[in-house]
């Protein structure tokens, strides 16, 4: 078992050597700089600007530079935000990224395997038709559609809710939450009927009910650990996708997150900002994957001896 | 048995969702922002986007003005009405007759938010700074009206002592000129003007550092009627009174709570819920609401910018000024606004606003005249579009931006029989592709730094660094350069119309409309004035609720 840990943490380095890389020499290869503005500056003071941030010596050079520097922790200086360092911007926008994502995926999880169960017990009914139609509008709903339609309803017409804001005032947490969350809730509906719709016609199943254990107690001893198995394979991507795809319901319900910092950062040429938010998210996404790979070895038995 | 017992289960379910619907629905939200901020004289405003600093010196920004403008004041402040200047820190001054020296006396009470006495030495130090090659400052040409500013920004000349500003003593600040400048004073009520506090921008870090500490909460000293609170990246910058401000008694206001918010949308629902007391803009659907349903919310206000176009004149076959006019006379400017941008903007066929600081712009040949566009066309050689090429009309990705973007083409082709294609991209290709003159035709905003004709009419000049067309006319560069060395108002305005006659008979640019604020507001807060900056000087501001 760590022999597979230790193997898959090994592969995961070239895959992020080459994302530095790439996207070191891509950024600096997109038309317009860091420093372009709607009034132009006098040549004197873009090589000032340009001197101070290194961006006057040569491309290769920059760029061992900067692995030197990754080396050792530092990511430089935002260039949007001459006062604060790249490392400061994250550390203040991912642990609320990783809030919201984690109440998303909570939520995510609970509809979905909840509805998926329900739903696979008993297949072609409307107990069945109900949930996966509703888990079909979940997936065709984006979260700038469905966003602002539940501020609409829960904040301005009901006044349930607040309409933005993270930890301001009580409640501002429920509705990007939940508009993050209802997509993978439903990608995870469909994939625990899918997966407990193969398990329920296996012959330990009519064994156990054979032997007169209650529905309940077959779905949730027997079915469950072989039925949620598609919905692990599903969650390290899944939770990857929560992190990055933060970024419109961090717009739509002004959440100071880390998804609009990324995106502003390749709006403003913010070269630091962008390999900072880079770098770390692919090193969640790599790291995701093989947690849910691990997962996936300890829940089945049989991937273990085929190891 | 397991169907049973599955049934009797989901009853308690399902009570359980409806009891927690129940509850959200009854929970309090409590008083909204707006009221909670009327009783305690707390003002909530949505600020654009996230401010990069608060740097006086380095930052160049609409949401940067907002908060610097509570933080810092310069030597003299604005009539929240006019924008004429009144007295700041300086209590008075007197200006020579030729217009090239002033002498500024400081108030004897003037202190900064920790007590120190602000001194004339003080204001020298931060021009040195603002100047310094090092710091980089974008908005130093604001001082270049100061002799030697220009030649100490640039290096050329290494000591500060040459450039024409001394304090006398600690309260007398004597400045000396380049050149008589008329807007003068409106340039010290330029945030890149402000005074900074010496010893905190020392404590933090070097003179001509960018981006130290110095100006976070806590590290902060200002001299303005408001003090730095908090600062959460993102989310809100909060500025409370300054007991030790000057003019303390007359701020009413207890503190500021700035919003930046990137999206249009959002900050619109927040003012509809009340977590606003005013928003920076309005999304331009929601105008024709707004004014039938709640015009006492809705305010439209004439601004100091103007929206163009840019004509690439190197080339073929927009070097021929004929095919620009052609151009500008189809476009029914009118109608852009009754259909597409819906704000109240006021149609432009010059490129100076109307009434910049009592500035009007000559009659120009410009207006919506297809014939007169069609003849001018045919003359140039494409009769009736025949012959002339597919231009690309480049602009930035934006709703706003394309749907003018295809009014217009619409009207070109209509009009005079013509094709262009829409090109867009972000916003950093749209300007290195402008800069480069790697485009036909491109859209393009234009904000006035000063109430002045001049802050539109030197963007033009054939070296100007903003001109982006490569138009060059040398009697406009001769005409631009007198006026700048003429103390007479009424003559030098004369001049700037001379210029501008040029610039609309040549046609380097399509202006379109000037622009206008829209912005939602209470009605609870009050002496909030249009202006054509839209600045709303904080101390006058207080709240109340009918």
């Amino acid at each position: 078992m760590s022999k597979i840990i230790l193997a898959r943490i090994l592969q995961g380095i070239p895959v992020l050597l080459i994302v530095v890389t790439a996207t070191f020499f891509l950024v600096r290869a997109a038309p317009g700089g860091p420093f372009d503005a709607e009034r132009s500056l006098p040549a004197e003071v873009v090589k000032n600007l340009e001197k101070r941030y290194n961006l006057d010596a040569p491309v290769l050079d920059q760029y061992v530079d900067y692995l030197g520097n990754l080396v050792r922790g530092d990511f430089g200086p935002s260039f949007r935000y001459p006062n604060r360092s790249v490392t400061e911007l994250i550390a203040t926008g991912v642990p609320i990224t990783f809030e919201l994502a984690f109440y998303a995926a909570v939520i995510a999880l609970l509809i979905g395997v909840a509805s998926g169960v329900i739903a696979s017990v008993r297949p072609n009914s409307l107990q069945d038709y109900l949930p996966m139609s509703l888990a079909m509008t979940g997936i065709c709903l984006p979260a700038f559609l469905l966003g602002p339609m539940l501020v609409l309803i829960f904040g301005i017409w009901l006044e349930w809710l607040p309409v933005s804001g993270w930890g301001y005032s009580p409640g501002d947490k429920i509705l990007p939450s939940v508009t993050l969350g209802s997509a993978y809730a439903a990608y995870i509906a469909r994939l625990t009927r899918a997966g407990m719709l193969e398990v329920l016609l296996q012959d330990f199943i009519r064994t156990a009910r054979a032997k007169g254990l209650s529905m309940p107690g077959v779905v949730f001893r027997h079915a469950l650990r072989g039925g949620l198995a598609p919905v692990v394979a599903f969650s390290g991507p899944a939770v990857a996708g929560l992190l990055t795809g933060s970024f419109v319901v961090e717009t739509i319900f002004q959440i100071p997150g880390l998804g609009r910092f990324y995106v502003q950062a390749a709006f403003n040429r913010d070269y630091t900002m962008i390999m900072g938010t880079t770098i770390l998210l692919s090193c969640l996404i790599v790291m995701l994957n093989i947690v849910a790979d691990i997962f996936a070895v300890w829940m089945n038995p049989r991937l273990r001896q085929a190891k | 048995m397991g169907a049973v017992i599955n049934r009797k289960r989901r009853i308690p379910i399902s009570v359980g969702i409806i009891l927690i619907v129940f509850t959200l629905g009854g929970c309090d939200l409590g008083p909204t922002n707006v009221e909670q901020g009327n009783r305690e004289q707390i003002l909530h405003l949505g600020n654009g986007t996230e401010p990069q600093d608060l740097d006086p010196h380095i930052v160049t920004g609409v949401t940067e003005h907002n908060i610097i403008s509570a933080l810092l004041e310069g030597l003299v402040g604005e009539n929240p009405e006019t924008l004429e200047p009144v007295p700041g820190m300086a209590e008075y001054w007197i200006v020579s007759a030729d217009g090239r020296a002033y002498t500024f006396f400081i108030r004897e009470t003037v202190k900064w938010s920790n007590g120190d006495p602000v001194t004339a030495q003080d204001f020298v130090w931060s021009w040195q700074r603002m100047l310094s090659p090092a710091l980089a400052a974008e908005y130093a040409y604001q001082l270049y009206p100061i002799k030697n500013a220009r030649a100490f920004n640039k290096g050329d000349l290494l000591n500060f002592s040459e450039v024409g500003v001394k304090a006398v003593d600690s309260k007398i600040l004597e400045i000396e000129l380049e050149y008589p400048t008329p807007y003068f004073l409106s340039l010290l009520a330029h945030y890149s003007t402000f005074p900074v506090h010496p010893p905190t921008i020392l404590k933090f870090g070097d003179m001509d550092e960018r981006g130290s500490a110095w100006t976070r909460p806590g590290n902060f000293v200002g001299n303005g009627p408001f003090k730095l609170k908090s600062w959460r990246l993102n989310y809100i910058i909060e500025v409370d009174k300054n007991p030790h401000y000057w003019d303390a008694g007359t701020v009413k206001l207890a503190g500021i709570r700035f919003y930046p918010i990137d999206n249009i949308q959002t900050e619109e629902r927040m003012f509809r819920t009340g977590a606003l007391h005013a928003t920076s803009t309005t999304p331009s659907e929601k105008i024709a609401v707004y004014q039938s349903k709640a015009p006492h919310l809705i305010s439209i206000s004439p601004y100091l910018g103007t929206y163009f176009y840019r004509f690439n004149v190197t080339r073929p076959p927009l070097d021929d000024p004929r095919v620009r006019l052609a151009l500008s006379l189809a476009v029914d400017r009118q109608a852009i606004i009754d259909s597409v941008t819906k704000g109240g903007q006021i149609p432009a066929y010059s490129f100076t606003p109307p009434n910049t600081q009592g500035y009007f712009p000559p009659e120009s040949p410009v207006s919506y005249d297809l014939e007169y566009g069609r003849v001018l066309l045919a003359e140039a050689g494409f009769g009736g579009g025949e012959g002339f090429p597919v231009l690309e009309l480049l602009y930035n990705t934006s709703d706003g931006h394309r749907r003018i973007a295809e009014a217009i083409q619409q009207m070109w082709k209509k009009g005079l029989g013509i094709d262009v294609r829409l090109v867009n991209t972000d916003w950093k290709v749209y300007l290195s592709r402008t800069n480069q003159l790697d485009y036909d035709i491109s859209r393009a905003g234009w904000i006035g730094d000063y109430p002045d004709p001049n802050t539109f009419l030197d963007m033009m000049l054939s070296d100007g660094g903003n001109n982006r067309t490569g138009w060059r006319n040398n009697d406009y560069d001769e005409l631009i350069e007198r006026a700048a060395s003429l103390a007479d108002q009424k003559e030098r305005y004369q001049t700037f119309e001379q210029a501008e006659m040029i610039l609309d008979r040549e046609a380097p640019l399509l202006p379109i409309y000037t622009y206008t604020r829209v912005a939602l507001r209470d009605p609870s807060v009050k002496n909030w004035f249009p202006n054509i900056l839209d600045h709303h000087p904080y101390k006058y501001v207080y709240l109340q609720s009918d």
